[in-house]
């Protein structure tokens, strides 16, 4: 029997991963990877909380697949920016982005 | 030890260190596919919980989905995914130091709670989880408002990143 404790602290793990490589990436694509990255990681916790508390309500599988799809919207919405941000100012480096009007 | 914990920790380290790839590769491309490596193991850790119907959907929507249109992402903007220079900012130290901090305050707030040691319960014999989810999602007293606000959120994003990404005529 694998415990609890093993999903949450490999969730949180992958979630503090996905923390650094959306704070320590230059370029957005990879910032959006990491954002990917903290999502998987919760919807594990969110899944394992489901198996190991409240097995007899599917809630837990609900709220998962539900994060599925805002991921889904999010990077749909975010690589379409990033794609037309390139564009128009030949870049996708972050630090490069900082003006909201050009 | 018994084989599903020897099989939970070399998929847990697994996804880990191609996690750890993801944020740390210097050359984008294989950036993602670490992220399908790291997925594919998320997707192993759903069927370790009995949650088959979010395996299946672990590998159609994201890995094929969301990592290809990332892989297709970084090709278009290729020309500073083959840059040589370094690929964190100058902060990246702040941000080992805050992820190692996190990662920190949620260990010791595991210590502290005392559900951590729930036991794991054998699901029931006439329980079919990917059944109960179907109902559950398209009852009208459970989840079916919720179902649907998340088409109408899919919807808006697809007419949104066509309206984004569209070559204007006039500019």
């Amino acid at each position: 029997m694998i415990p609890l404790s093993w999903y949450l602290i490999f969730a949180a793990a992958l979630f503090c991963t996905g923390l650094f490589g959306v704070l320590a990436r230059k370029n957005s694509i990879a910032i959006l990877m990491g954002i990917e990255l903290m999502l998987n990681s919760v919807n594990v916790n969110l899944v394992a909380f489901w198996r190991y508390r409240t097995p007899e309500t599917i809630t837990g599988q609900v709220f998962a697949i539900i994060v599925f799809a805002v991921a889904a919207a999010e990077v749909a919405v975010g690589l379409a920016l990033f794609i037309s941000i390139y564009r128009r100012r030949n870049t996708v480096v972050a630090d490069e982005i900082n003006l909201l009007k050009w | 030890m018994t084989a599903v914990q020897i099989i939970f920790l070399l998929v847990a380290a697994a996804t880990l260190g191609a996690g750890l790839l993801v944020v740390t590769a210097h050359n984008l491309i294989h950036a993602a596919l670490w992220l399908v490596v790291s997925l594919f193991g998320i997707a192993v850790l759903y069927v370790l919980l009995n949650a088959g119907f979010l395996a299946v959907a672990q590998v159609v929507i994201y890995i094929g989905a969301i990592a290809i249109l990332v892989i297709f992402a970084i090709m278009l903007t290729r020309k500073v995914a083959a840059d040589s220079g370094p690929q964190t900012n100058s902060n990246w130290g702040w941000g080992a130091a805050l992820a190692a901090a996190l990662f920190g305050a949620l260990f010791w707030i595991f210590q502290g709670w005392p559900g951590i040691n729930t036991a794991l319960q054998p699901l029931s014999e006439s329980q079919d989880t990917v059944v109960q989810l179907g109902q559950a999602l398209l009852a009208p007293d459970e989840y079916l408002l919720v179902f649907e606000v998340a088409s109408v959120l899919l919807l808006a994003a697809l007419i949104g990143s066509i309206m984004i990404a569209r070559v204007r005529k006039d500019s």
